[in-house]
């Protein structure tokens, strides 16, 4: 009965929100734009002359077809690696996206032979 | 006049420190069991100069006294006094100094408060105490001085930077301070600790107010921060993994798996060596990311002036710092035995402590590779939100799922697992979910995950909350509200995150752009004139076209005068289901005017939500209170 | 035995982070753009500032070597470089322009003002072009081989030292 009450609250407070559609392709590759002549901004947050310019031509390669790869591609080319925010999976970048996932499974192993162990403790 | 006064207060501390450390030291070899009145007298002084050292700062700020280098760069005689007093803590100098202050005040209260503990882990704690005192005071006298004079005294400040004049980034640092600089006493601890061979159960009893006091604060210092992101950066954005936020967040997983672990310590007698590693882990990521933010040695939205010389010196007593706690830590290892079984609590918490270190060891890569890459092949890359978006957001299921099942174990053993109750909670987590779903329209399988399991955790805390108020069950009351908070938290980020509206065009006063279901009208600009700026005020009207309301929206553009900045006030109208956030900037050369409109679904509720697990430690605190 | 492997690990990596941290200190840390020299430039079509004619890539293949200036009469730094550029062009450098979000009035009158270096003065009213140059901000200049490859990059205001260099380079 509580239960049932509390889903249909639940239900009741997303019903008060309007629907909105799906997000805007392009604010999510601005997002992925460091603004290079902003401290620490990225291209979405930014006015600067150089940030209006790269929305023009991100606006102009996505209207061509190109995605948002290719054009992150083209932009590294020019710019290099520095102006995106999401670090390429290669060579260099391979212990940033490799050592998390790395001291995870370490971690998990560790915790696993504590419990393990006690176990066998108790068996004996 | 104030210098003077200003530095004698200072190298009083300082001489206080070194007295009260061979005071201790003496007393070490004496057999009584309590300390003598004269360290608690001394210990009592060194606050009391500590705080009135601070006093007169604020004084020489809220005076204009430019005679002093800090005030002249950092004030100006025509802010508002509010702002006149936050300046002395929202500059380097200034903010060692609170630093300082903060140390002084958490080594005399541990004195005072822990009189049941052994006399030797007392001493020792306060003696490594003042040796960071000590330590940070040569570092103010040498390099970061507040008091340093100016000569001839100039007649006006430079002021201080617009966009930090802000309440909320006022009370921001002191917060944080208390947060970071309040794990330094049981990192004294954690040493005197090992060295007294003063562990076990009776060493967890001794810190766990403390570090329940810091978490608090840091939490609530790193809310707030974000907080006055929204409101003032004008992005529309409040966390943007920065490596200044990153770097406030390393400390705070740190500190909140040892709040966790710090249980098993006190009720199992267990995870000893874990908890001493994360008590010292806490304030050496505390002082790492003062180096990192204050040295300069980052690229940054947050502008601290940085100086080399001053990142020479941090590393140096950082180096030391975990040097020495390295080698008592092998010196003093004792070998543990461990028992845990699978179906407990502790193991748990051991779970929770894994997921935590997991997130701390991504960010601290995240933050620090690009360092490494540049120093070592000269790449720079940069690594932002999409890399620990898609990193961490998938572990977080795990998590919140793991927020339900823990706490319903019991300590040691326990029988306890699935019942039809939580079956029929997940059922409904997934009916919920699917009605979002409906209503927002598609997502990514990830997204339908996350928000499935926050909905399953805010459930179950619902449930368990509404027994605890019938008191049903004594259940821990805190713990809950604080679930509570994360699941709520992460959900509502979840939804804001995936259903935020959000464009960017350029307008002409008395132009108008439709977008999705809103029109939006530039009706026209208004100039103003107030104290110490000038704006530019946009009138914009936002139809939303289905269910025909308007919206008046007046984003600002400021230039203020001391010192000359340009700043971009964001339009937000706050609303119990979304905010309208709306910018406007000039764009030079032309006539257009660079407008970004968001609507940013739940917003006000990441702030409820957030502060709701800050509120469970507060709880807590009180709780510890009344325990006693 | 266990314990002292994990003491040799955990100092390793400790040395290793300070030691990262302290030649981090020392290194300058601002980003730019220097990794551009080496490539190759990519091929564009720019008309000219009078809308008469327009430049491609295989304009450049004909000299030596070609400096490719980025300016505007709006820029403050352009006219303290621009004597500079006037000396290179009077040395037999080929100097194309790139006139950078202007206005073609402003522009003309800034050359009429100051002498023009120029051997084409190209347009680019909105910007879009200079992102293919790896432009950030004006004035900015790249000097490529006739095999159109970028043999250097300048950022920022020409120089006394910088002409120097360029001027012995390119002999």
């Amino acid at each position: 009965m509580n239960l049932k009450r509390l889903i249909t609250i639940f239900f009741l407070f997303f019903v008060s929100v309007e629907a909105i559609e799906n997000n805007n392709n392009l604010t999510e590759i601005y997002k992925n734009l460091r603004c290079l002549v902003c401290q620490g901004q990225s291209v979405a947050d930014s006015n600067s002359d150089f940030a209006s310019t790269l929305k023009l031509v991100v606006q102009d390669q996505v209207k061509e077809g190109k995605s948002a790869d290719e054009i992150y591609e083209f932009l590294i080319s020019k710019y290099g690696e520095w102006i995106v925010y999401n670090p390429p999976f290669n060579k260099k970048n391979f212990f940033l996206w490799v050592l998390p996932y790395l001291f995870l499974i370490l971690g998990g192993l560790f915790i696993y032979v504590l419990i393990r162990k006690n176990r066998h403790n108790k068996a004996n | 006049m104030l210098n003077n006064t200003g530095h004698l207060l200072i190298f009083l501390v300082m001489v206080l420190s070194l007295t009260i450390i061979y005071k201790s030291y003496l007393e070490l070899k004496i057999s009584s069991q309590k300390i003598s009145n004269s360290i608690y007298q001394l210990s009592l002084f060194q606050s009391t100069f500590a705080i009135s050292s601070f006093l007169v700062l604020i004084v020489a700020f809220i005076n204009s006294d430019f005679s002093l280098i800090n005030v002249y760069e950092n004030s100006h005689s025509a802010k508002p006094l509010f702002y006149k007093i936050a300046g002395a803590w929202g500059n380097h100098e200034g903010s060692l100094l609170l630093w300082i202050n903060i140390l002084v005040i958490f080594s005399y209260f541990f004195l005072i408060f822990n009189f049941n503990h052994l006399k030797k882990f007392r001493l020792l704690t306060l003696i490594i105490q003042n040796l960071l005192i000590l330590g940070f005071v040569i570092f103010l006298l040498k390099n970061s001085n507040p008091f340093s004079a100016l000569e001839p005294v100039p007649s006006e400040g430079l002021g201080l930077n617009p966009i930090l004049q802000d309440p909320a980034l006022a009370i921001h640092p002191p917060l944080l301070y208390l947060g970071f600089v309040g794990c330094s006493i049981y990192f004294s601890a954690a040493m005197a600790s090992m060295l007294a061979n003063y562990r076990g159960k009776s060493f967890a009893l001794s810190i766990k107010s403390w570090v329940l006091i810091s978490w608090c604060f840091q939490t609530l210092g790193i809310i707030v921060g974000s907080i006055w992101a929204y409101y003032e950066l004008g992005w529309g954005g409040f966390w943007f993994w920065d490596p200044v936020e990153n770097a406030s967040l390393l400390p705070w997983f740190a500190i909140t798996a040892l709040m966790h672990s710090v249980m098993v310590l006190e009720k199992r007698d267990n995870l000893y060596s874990w908890v001493i590693i994360l008590c010292l882990l806490t304030f050496i990521l505390s002082v790492t990311g003062t180096f990192l933010v204050r040295s300069g040695i980052l690229n940054s939205v947050h502008t601290f002036a940085s100086d080399p010389a001053r990142g020479i010196y941090i590393l140096i007593f950082l180096s030391l710092m975990i040097l020495s706690s390295l080698l008592i830590f092998f010196k003093f290892y004792k070998k543990e035995n461990y028992s845990f079984n699978f179906k407990s609590k502790e193991t748990f918490i051991l779970i929770n402590n894994w997921f935590m270190t997991f997130f701390l060891v991504t960010v601290f890569i995240g933050t620090l590779y690009p360092i490494f890459l540049d120093v070592l092949t000269d790449v720079k890359i940069s690594v932002g939100p999409p890399f620990y978006n898609i990193v961490i957001i998938p572990l977080v299921i795990p998590l919140l799922l793991l927020m339900v099942f823990g706490p319903q174990f019991n300590w040691i053993n326990s029988n306890k697992f699935f019942s039809t109750k939580l079956i029929i909670l997940i059922l409904g987590a997934v009916g919920v979910n699917l009605f979002i779903f409906f209503i927002f329209g598609s997502y990514s399988f990830l997204t339908n995950l996350i928000f499935i399991s926050s909905i399953f955790l805010i459930f179950y805390s619902l449930i368990e909350l509404k027994k605890v108020l019938q008191k049903k069950i004594k259940y821990n009351l805190p713990r809950i509200i604080s679930h509570l908070g994360f699941g709520m938290m992460v959900l509502f980020i979840g939804i804001n995150h995936q259903y935020s509206l959000e464009d960017d065009f350029n307008l002409k006063v008395g132009e108008e752009k439709k977008f999705s279901h809103y029109e939006i009208f530039f009706d026209d600009i208004k100039l103003k004139e107030e104290k110490n700026y000038k704006a530019v005020i946009g009138n914009f009207r936002v139809k939303n076209i289905k269910n025909d309301t308007t919206q008046l929206l007046n984003p600002e553009i400021r230039i203020y005068a001391n010192p000359e900045t340009l700043t971009y006030e964001a339009a937000i109208k706050t609303r119990i289901s979304s905010d309208l956030y709306l910018t406007m900037s000039n764009i030079s050369r032309s006539d257009f005017y660079n407008i970004k409109f968001q609507n940013k679904p739940f917003m006000i509720w990441i702030w409820i939500s957030a502060l709701t697990i800050v509120l469970g430690g507060f709880l807590q605190l009180l709780n510890r209170r009344n325990e006693n | 035995m266990k314990i002292s492997f994990y003491k040799i690990i955990t100092f390793v990596i400790v040395f290793f982070l300070l030691i990262v941290f302290w030649l981090g200190l020392q290194k300058d840390n601002s980003y730019n753009t220097k990794s551009l020299v080496g490539t190759n430039l990519s091929s564009f079509n720019l008309p000219s500032i009078n809308n008469e004619d327009t430049i491609t890539e295989n304009y450049l293949k004909n000299n030596k070597f070609t400096i490719i200036n980025f300016f505007a009469s709006w820029c403050a730094p352009c006219r303290i470089e621009h004597k500079y550029l006037l000396n290179l062009s009077n040395n037999g450098i080929k100097i194309v322009g790139v006139n950078f979000k202007d206005k073609k009035e402003n522009a003309l009158q800034f050359l009429n003002e100051l002498g023009n270096p120029y051997e084409f003065v190209a347009q680019d009213v909105d910007g879009k072009a200079s992102i293919s140059f790896g432009i950030y901000g004006i004035p900015e200049s790249i000097i490529v081989n006739d095999k159109l490859i970028v043999i250097k990059k300048v950022i920022g205001p020409i120089n006394q030292q910088i002409y120097e260099e360029i001027l012995e380079n390119l002999k």
